[in-house]
């Protein structure tokens, strides 16, 4: 089907479709991170000894993490401004420069992870460390997909074409920074 | 505009495999979820027989053994629940009737919608090849509990264990894909002129049903993970030897398994209302009251799960507060049965299969919902906990939802959907087959749980606590009158079947409805509408005063 039904150009409600689809995913999103949260929150507090497990974090690279996915973040504003003003190459531009942001976060990660596994603490090496390869290996799930889709969106802008999904994706991008807001606390800090 | 001059006639597999069509995708869930109802059926025909006739041989399945028979009551209520009501009641029902309802020719999004029924299909492929691997299906209850779930050893079926909470997962995908159609479409792709509550109650149920479903299923969906995790990569999330807790997946199984109930209810209470209204001829009594008490059970269905764990060793402060909220949630519910019933007052009923349906949902559902009132309050649930009591009681809020409304919205959509009605006699024949001997499967199960008989029991003898020889004769009963029942269905499978080739031709409007669906041609051309329509009422314009015909569709002007 090349041509679109009437129904996807609709807007009764006033708000574009798109952007409905986006609050959706997000909504669904922050309900599966909701819970795995909440699950790890109520283990925390009746674990206080868990609290020497995540000494063994590496709190620097958990903040260099923050700040690499605020900057981020910040391209994916400025893709979007943009976008507005229909400018398909500067917002494939900034997108692209989210991207790289996404992709030094996965490397960090990496490296991280490769100490900490070098160390011997693995997926089932006790309560916190379950729930700290879970969550951030869901929330690294999330920063790959972003990128990827990233990267498809980028090459439709450049040609200006579907410079609505510039938004979409950006939306998505500041939902990705805000569990990781959240992960970074719960998981390095907090003892 | 014309929708025929942009789409060719598509090829076979264009069109039943890859078809965005939203009246083909329903088709799919439709007739997917009826081929899982047989073997849902099937299966609850084989573990039935070994109820009434322990350890021996069951025609068209031999003999079964303890862990087979764990299988069978395990993957029974899984595929009811998640492959047979929601695929039908929410997908089916869904993709067919909103476009159609609010006036638009597709789904918003119409390849999300091709996508959400290949996840579905292969969803229920993984279900079904568990039964293949070694070890068999999953046989450590529809709930799923750890460490029963957690451990193969425990389980004794640790391929299909892991099979089992796969093809759940790709499920919720499936229908979050689907979701996203649902609302937004009826967001934004009504007709000029239709208003909120000009929108169709079936349509509201599901719309909030779906918001509901997305809500709850979050936490379950990390909640899977978690136990996927603990069966293959030996993590210890719900094992407390290792710093984790069994009752964590209690809690977020049940804060999307109650509302999960809801779920399937309210698109089954959208049914009954389309039905009631049509064919009592007269204005839906309280619209805006039925929208209210939904949004009422909307909000306390996520306030309510934890009275599935009264026994569980919850504390017992808090049974009070969910016997409090359980108590509360059947008062909205009650007035919307209260409400039909006012429908009904006074109008010119007409007694053809489809009513017959959805009078029997409301008689069979304040069953259901009375003997919940028992399990909900946590004293009287300590004793009935896992008895069989709890089993006559959700099959009869589950059977009125994913069976008897079902059939009151196929019978009544039966003619748009394939533009033949179905035969009438048959139809009555079956909907009293199906009715009478459904409750003579389900009123002995009362006595025998009240009695004590403890459900998930391979053979009551082995137990000398649980023996009670003096109830075998209703045991018996049961299982004799779902032999009836499954007959019955026969009748309705034939009527479907030779109806569609040899029904009487059905016209745009066989039941004088006015809602939008029935003012297009049956069945309903690719793109829907020849011309798309305008909305200048409500739904429900019936027995108008001062009007000549007693119905009043939604698109014509006056
Ligand atoms: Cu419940």
């Amino acid at each position: 089907m090349s041509s679109k039904p009437i129904a996807t150009s609709r807007s009764a409600a006033g708000l574009p479709t798109a952007r409905l689809v986006t609050w959706w995913v997000i909504a669904s999103e922050i309900f599966i991170f909701g819970g795995l949260l909440a699950s790890y929150v109520m283990h925390r507090l009746g674990h206080p000894e868990w609290a020497a497990q995540a000494a063994h974090t590496h709190t620097w690279a958990g903040a260099l993490n923050t700040f690499v996915l605020l900057t981020s973040s910040l391209f994916a504003v400025l893709a979007h401004k943009a976008a507005d003003s229909g400018d398909g190459a500067r917002a494939a531009r900034f997108l692209r420069l989210t991207a790289l942001g996404g992709t030094t976060f996965l490397c960090i990660k990496a490296f991280e992870w490769t100490h900490e596994i070098e160390a011997g603490f693995v997926l089932s090496s006790g309560g916190f460390w379950s729930f700290y390869y879970t969550a951030a290996g869901l929330h690294g799930l999330h920063v790959l997909a972003g990128v990827i889709i990233m990267l498809f969106f980028a090459a439709d802008a450049a040609r200006n074409e579907e410079l609505q999904r510039v938004e979409c994706i950006g939306i998505y991008w500041h939902f990705v920074d805000i569990i990781w807001i959240f992960l970074f606390p719960l998981l390095y800090i907090a003892r | 505009m014309s929708a025929e001059a942009h789409h060719a006639e598509p090829g076979f597999f264009r069109k039943y495999l890859f078809s965005t069509d939203h009246k083909m995708i329903a088709m799919q869930y439709l007739f997917t979820g009826m081929i899982m109802a047989v073997i849902g059926g099937y299966l609850a025909y084989v573990f039935r027989m070994q109820l009434a006739y322990p350890s021996q041989q069951v025609p068209g399945y031999g003999v079964v053994s303890p862990n087979e028979y764990n299988s069978l009551v395990t993957m029974h209520g899984t595929i009811m629940i998640f492959w047979v009501a929601m695929p039908v009641l929410l997908a089916a029902f869904g993709n067919f009737l909103i476009p159609l309802m609010i006036g638009c020719d597709d789904m918003a999004f119409p390849r999300i919608n091709r996508l959400s029924y290949q996840v579905f299909f292969l969803s229920a492929v993984v279900l079904l090849a568990s039964f293949l691997v070694q070890g068999g299906a999953f046989g450590g209850a529809w709930t799923s509990y750890p460490p029963l779930s957690a451990k193969g050893a425990y389980n004794l079926t640790p391929v299909g264990a892991s099979m089992w909470l796969v093809a759940v997962a790709l499920e919720f995908v499936a229908f979050l894909l689907g979701g996203i159609n649902f609302v937004v479409t009826t967001m934004n792709g009504r007709a000029p002129g239709m208003k909120m509550y000009d929108i169709p109650i079936v349509v509201w149920m599901i719309v909030l049903a779906t918001i509901m479903f997305m809500f709850s299923v979050g936490p379950l969906i990390a909640g899977a993970v978690m136990l996927l995790f603990d069966q293959l990569l030996g993590t210890g999330f719900y094992d407390p030897g290792r710093g984790g807790d069994p009752l964590l997946w209690q809690h977020l199984f049940w804060f999307f398994g109650h509302p999960e109930v809801y779920v399937v209810l309210l698109p089954a209470l959208g049914i009954v209302a389309e039905v009631v209204a049509v064919f009592a001829r007269k204005k839906l009594f309280g619209y805006k009251t039925i929208l209210h008490t939904a949004w009422a059970v909307w909000v306390l269905s996520f306030v309510v799960w934890a009275h599935h764990q009264f026994v569980a060793g919850i504390d017992p402060r808090m049974a009070n507060v969910f016997s409090i909220t359980t108590l509360l949630i059947s008062i909205p519910l009650a007035e919307m049965v209260f409400v039909y019933i006012a429908t009904l007052y006074g109008g010119s009923i007409r007694l053809a299969t489809p009513m017959l349906w959805a009078l029997a949902f409301m008689a069979e559902f304040l069953i259901g919902g009375v003997t919940g009132i028992f399990l909900g309050a946590s004293g009287t649930d300590i004793y009935f906990h896992d008895t069989y009591f709890v089993v006559a009681h959700f099959h009869y809020t589950f059977v009125p939802i994913a069976i008897i409304a079902v059939f009151a919205g196929l019978t009544y959509w039966y003619p748009k959907m394939f533009g033949r009605m179905l035969n009438e006699t048959l139809g009555k024949i079956h909907f009293w087959g199906s009715i009478i001997t459904f409750n003579v499967i389900f009123i002995p199960l009362f006595i025998t749980g009240t009695a004590g008989d403890q459900r998930r029991i391979y053979s009551y003898a082995q137990f000398a606590e649980q023996a009670r020889p003096a109830l075998q004769h209703l045991r018996v009963v049961s299982t004799l009158a779902l032999l009836v029942f499954i007959a019955f269905q026969l009748i309705f499978v034939f009527n479907f079947l030779w109806s569609l080739r040899h029904g009487q031709r059905a016209e745009a409007n066989p039941w004088m409805a006015n809602t939008l669906e029935w003012t297009v041609p049956s069945p309903p051309p690719h793109g829907n509408f020849a011309d798309m329509p305008t909305v200048y009422r409500g739904p429900y314009e019936y027995a108008t005063p001062g009007r000549r015909e007693d119905f009043w569709p939604q698109n014509v002007p006056n």
